[in-house]
């Protein structure tokens, strides 16, 4: 077994990596974007000055806020940190990993959305509530889609537990599976519509006929709007990472030791930025759907992922 | 047999409610007195009810007594085991928080009417339900059922005077009666096989477990158990009457009615069609898994449109019945395939969902009774900002809504997670198409819990934030202190289900034990009590206590780490565009809120939508009227055609009748010889 300190160690290095490099990434993905739009980009760690920022500005509450408003930046902050806690991200033996399997993780997600939707309506104008309608349209829908795919996945590594999963990966050798290439296109679209980006909804909108999430979480301010700012930047770094766990988690290490745990970081960083200019291409490609459109969108990630569940079933 | 033991302790439960009762008419002159008196028997009598249940599930034994009253020679048989002794504490439980909220929720009644009425059967309905609960003979099973169906008939139409309650009790007394029919033909069926057809020897459960059927008789009687408890269950299509009879007894019964009598007839489907028939064919667990599907789908789409706050919890008590018959209807099918382990997960997925949505049900239902005693109203698009005025209320609504939207650590969470981990372990079973058709059914199941939470986030939202949609007649207020306990009760016990799964399962385990023969305590608590793998460690994990430690802690960090800091907050109006003249009735309500489900379920309903523009005089502003109905497409198919037929035979009868002496003689005459001519 496991030595318990080491255990310790490895999960505190795990959040704190989840909770300090997320903005990195989303200021790779921002600088890229300019790049490939011909701007110039405020350069890779913006997303740090903003949040610093926000942070020593003054809170301004609407007037009828109740607790519920301001209770929810923590709330959301504490779950998506829950959430990093649980995906494996450096080690596939992340101890808190057993604390909730996928299924428990897509609830945890759940939950933060859940209090994001309260804090939309809370503040008692239309556009709030817009935007949590809207939310919890795209996530109901997205849902059902998350559990065929995770079905799946589950029948392969015949575990639903994350850790395990990600290990029976690592252990095995590469063979292309044409059920995991399936749940793989299906989760990307997931991924797009669970964290908000292009094209289901464009996390630099403002525009107010077509925002999202950004209409929910319009009355923050403050620290209260850096907290659920970090923890968008943290759910797609968690989306990114989840989606190396499940599908190309190899060169992460299975254990404690110091050099694989190196060789994790550097493999992790390389993924990562590849998922960077994937995401780049696709919101540089694409523009943004009508917000009817996304059932047929959200709808296609459902059949693609019940025809992995079908090639299982028949080819393996 | 020792008097401290299950079925002394649950009888005396029920004599007492029965003496209750009698007792109620007595006191018809002291209201205040009465009401005291009856809530305190009641609380009595539930705690050692929940006591009896407790120990005949832990202890997993059964004992058995006959009463020689009822017909001669048909005396009344009694059995309290592991199954009727969970229904029993579930029942007792609820009956608990119910009893303390009675308290000051029918001290607002007597104001203005007498509650003697409402105690009578409110004792009755209790008694009723723990009758059915203990009873072993099909006779008196039968008895005790009408004793329930009868005693919360009157309870529904209590507000007798609105037309629209008389009809919500009418309904609900004619679909119950169609229920109980076919049960009565499916005993009638299991007891004409097991006696031979010689006498009425066979009525005893015991009897027609032993009957020998051909497949054909005992899928009719499979089938007719099922349907006849479906309809009390108020699984689609035989849902049409429970949200009109919910919403309208009063609060407190409604929490009863949905809470826990719906339960009754969960325990009828597992006690007739699983135990006493036992499961013969796969399909019938097939065919139950698929109508739990469909009920638990429609329950919450309908549940989404509704604005009455009384009708969206009764509409979601249908869709959790629904969740509820796919957990037993997974494990009748993976019964039939002799797969005891993942048969217990599957009816222990169940069991737990039953006591988890019994204990938040109520809960929900005892917070919309406190709206409705602090506001006078139940139509959601007329309330708002309720938080400020009733944190109490609010902050137990919010616990109601989090365990029913399964968010974790709540108990809605451990329970529907169970019933995902007996879809996901159905690769086992040896029939392909059942291996292809299970992973869609979890994927309804998923749309069923994101759709779930969207509703409750719609009710919470809608009800207690923003602000007041309309001025209220009466400045709302916090509610006694009796509705507070209760509600904080039902509030803690929903937590510590979501927390400690562990000690619930392992407390149950008789249960799936005497009923599939299979157990899955020692899987599921194998790490300890923070821990839940209900097959192995490898393939399946949730630790409720170490999510909620871990979720709080990171929120106290962030709390700790940026709230203390002494940046300034104010208050200000929220942003408005610029228009300046925002005005509470711009909030979204629960039709907008809904909108885009509507658009995209629409379909499977009857949506009028239609919006009238008109001009008081020209050049004034336009007004513009907006309505929207929308009906149940089922109505159309399943009732309506049936309500014309009985309509026209009627009037065809009708024809008969004129009124005149001579005429009745002429059929009493002609009905004499015919019976001469061929008898």
């Amino acid at each position: 077994m496991t030595n318990p300190s080491n255990s310790i160690i490895i999960e505190s290095l795990q959040v704190a990596t989840v909770i300090f490099l997320a903005p990195l990434f989303t200021g790779w993905v921002r600088m890229l974007k300019c790049w490939a739009q011909a701007r110039t980009s405020a350069g890779i760690v913006q997303p740090y000055r903003d949040i610093y920022k926000l942070f020593f500005k003054e809170v301004v509450l609407a007037e009828n806020a109740s607790w519920i408003f301001r209770f929810t930046p923590y709330m959301v902050f504490g779950a998506t940190v829950m959430a990093g806690a649980i995906i494996p991200v450096i080690s596939t033996r992340a101890p808190l990993s057993a604390t909730a399997d996928i299924i428990a993780l897509v609830a945890i997600f759940a939950l933060a959305r859940f209090f994001s939707a309260l804090a939309g309506m809370d503040a008692g104008t239309a556009f709030g509530g817009m935007g949590s309608s809207r939310e919890m349209m795209v996530a109901s829908l997205a849902e059902p889609a998350m559990l065929m795919s995770v079905f799946t996945i589950s029948l392969v590594n015949r575990s639903t537990s994350l850790s395990q999963m990600t290990h029976v990966i690592v252990n095995s050798p590469i063979i292309l599976r044409p059920s995991l290439a399936f749940e793989l296109l299906a989760f990307t679209l997931i991924a797009i519509a669970e964290t908000g980006r292009i094209p289901v909804d464009n996390p630099a909108t403002h525009l107010e006929l077509t925002m999202i999430h950004e209409a929910m979480c319009l009355e923050f301010s403050g620290r209260h709007l850096a907290l659920i700012e970090w923890a968008k930047e943290i759910k797609l770094f968690l989306f990114a990472s989840l989606g190396i766990a499940l599908f190309a988690p190899w060169g992460m290490a299975t254990g404690e030791a110091l050099p694989s745990l190196i060789i994790s970081y550097i493999t992790l960083a390389a993924k990562l930025a590849v998922i960077g200019v994937a995401i780049v291409l696709i919101e540089t490609r694409l523009a943004k759907m009508r917000i009817f459109r996304v059932p047929e969108f959200l709808g296609s990630a459902f059949l693609l992922a019940t025809l992995g569940m079908l090639s299982y079933f028949m080819l393996e | 047999m020792p008097f401290f033991s299950p079925l002394p302790m649950a009888f005396s439960s029920i004599v007492i409610f029965l003496m209750m009762a009698v007792l109620a008419l007595a006191l018809q002159n002291r209201q205040t007195f009465l009401v005291n008196m009856a809530f305190f028997l009641s609380t009595v009598s539930c705690g050692i009810g929940l006591y009896a249940g407790f120990e005949a599930v832990a202890s997993g034994s059964q004992q058995t007594m006959i009463m020689p009253i009822g017909l001669p020679d048909l005396p009344f048989y009694i059995r309290v085991d592991a199954l009727s002794g969970f229904f029993l504490s579930l029942v007792c439980l609820i009956g608990l928080f119910v009893s303390i909220y009675s308290f000051d929720y029918v001290k607002g009644i007597i104001s203005t009417r007498s509650a003697t009425k409402l105690v009578v059967f409110y004792c009755l309905f209790m008694a009723g339900m723990l009758l059915v609960l203990i009873s072993d003979d099909a006779y008196f099973f039968l008895s005790s059922w009408e004793l329930m169906a009868l005693s919360s008939f009157f309870l529904v139409s209590f507000e007798d005077e609105s037309a629209k309650n008389r009809r919500a009790a009418f309904l609900y007394i004619l679909i119950a009666h169609i229920g109980a029919v076919m049960i009565l033909l499916s005993f009638g069926i299991l007891a004409g096989f097991a006696a031979g057809f010689e006498n009425f020897m066979g009525y005893r459960f015991s009897a027609m477990r032993s009957a020998e059927l051909s497949t054909l008789w005992a899928s009719i009687a499979f089938f007719l158990a099922f349907f006849g408890f479906a309809s009390k269950a108020g699984v689609i299509p035989l849902h049409v009457w429970l949200p009109e009879a919910h919403p309208a007894a009063p609060s407190n019964i409604s929490a009863l009615m949905s809470a826990v009598m719906l339960k009754i007839a969960v325990y009828g489907i597992l006690r007739v069609c699983m135990d006493i028939i036992g499961i013969q064919l796969w399909w019938w667990g097939g065919v139950v898994l698929t109508i739990g599907l469909i009920t638990a789908v429609m329950g919450i789409l309908y549940a989404l449109m509704q604005v009455d706050i009384k009708r969206v919890l009764a509409y979601s008590s249908v869709e959790h019945v629904g969740i509820i018959t796919v957990g037993i209807g997974l494990s009748m099918i993976f019964t039939y395939f002799k797969l005891g382990t993942l048969a217990a997960l599957a009816l222990t997925a169940a069991l737990y969902h039953s006591l988890s949505h019994s204990v938040f049900k109520s809960l929900l239902f005892m917070a919309a009774g406190s709206i409705l005693h602090a506001t006078g109203e139940r139509n959601m698009e007329r309330l708002g900002g309720l938080i400020h005025k009733m944190p109490w209320t609010s902050a137990m609504f919010l616990v109601g809504a989090l365990s029913i939207a399964a968010m974790p650590p709540f108990s809605g969470f451990a329970s529907e997670w169970l019933t995902f981990q007996a879809f996901l372990l159905s690769p086992v079973l040896p029939n392909p198409l059942l291996k292809l058709l299970f992973p869609l059914g979890a994927a309804l199941l998923a749309l069923t819990a994101a759709l779930s939470a969207r509703c409750f986030v719609k009710v919470f939202a809608v009800t207690f934030l923003g602000s007041a949609r309309q001025a209220s007649a009466t400045e709302p207020h916090e509610v006694g202190i009796s509705m507070r306990l209760a509600m904080s009760l039902a509030a803690v016990s929903s937590l510590a289900l979501g927390l400690f799964p562990s000690f619930v399962i392992d407390w149950i385990d008789t249960v799936p034990q005497s009923l599939v023969g299979g157990r899955i305590a020692s899987s599921a608590g194998a790490f300890g009590w923070m821990w839940l793998t209900p097959i192995s460690a490898e393939r399946a994990s949730y630790s409720g206590p170490i999510v909620f430690i871990g979720i709080l802690a990171a929120l106290a960090v962030a709390w700790l780490a940026f709230h203390v800091k002494k940046a300034a907050t104010r208050r200000s109006a929220p942003w408005d565009c610029g228009f300046e003249k925002m005005t509470p009735r711009m909030q979204y309500n629960s039709t907008s809120f809904a909108m885009p489900l509507r658009r995209i379920f629409g379909f499977l309903f009857i949506v009028r939508e239609s919006v009238r523009t008109s001009r008081a005089q020209p050049g004034a502003a336009p007004r513009i009227r907006y309505s929207l109905r929308i009906e149940d497409r089922l109505w159309y198919v399943f009732y309506k055609p049936f309500s014309d037929a009985a309509f026209y035979l009627a009037k065809q009868a009708n024809r008969l009748q004129h009124g005149r002496v001579q005429i009745y003689l002429l059929y009493s005459f002609i009905t004499l010889i015919t019976l001469l001519v061929f008898a």
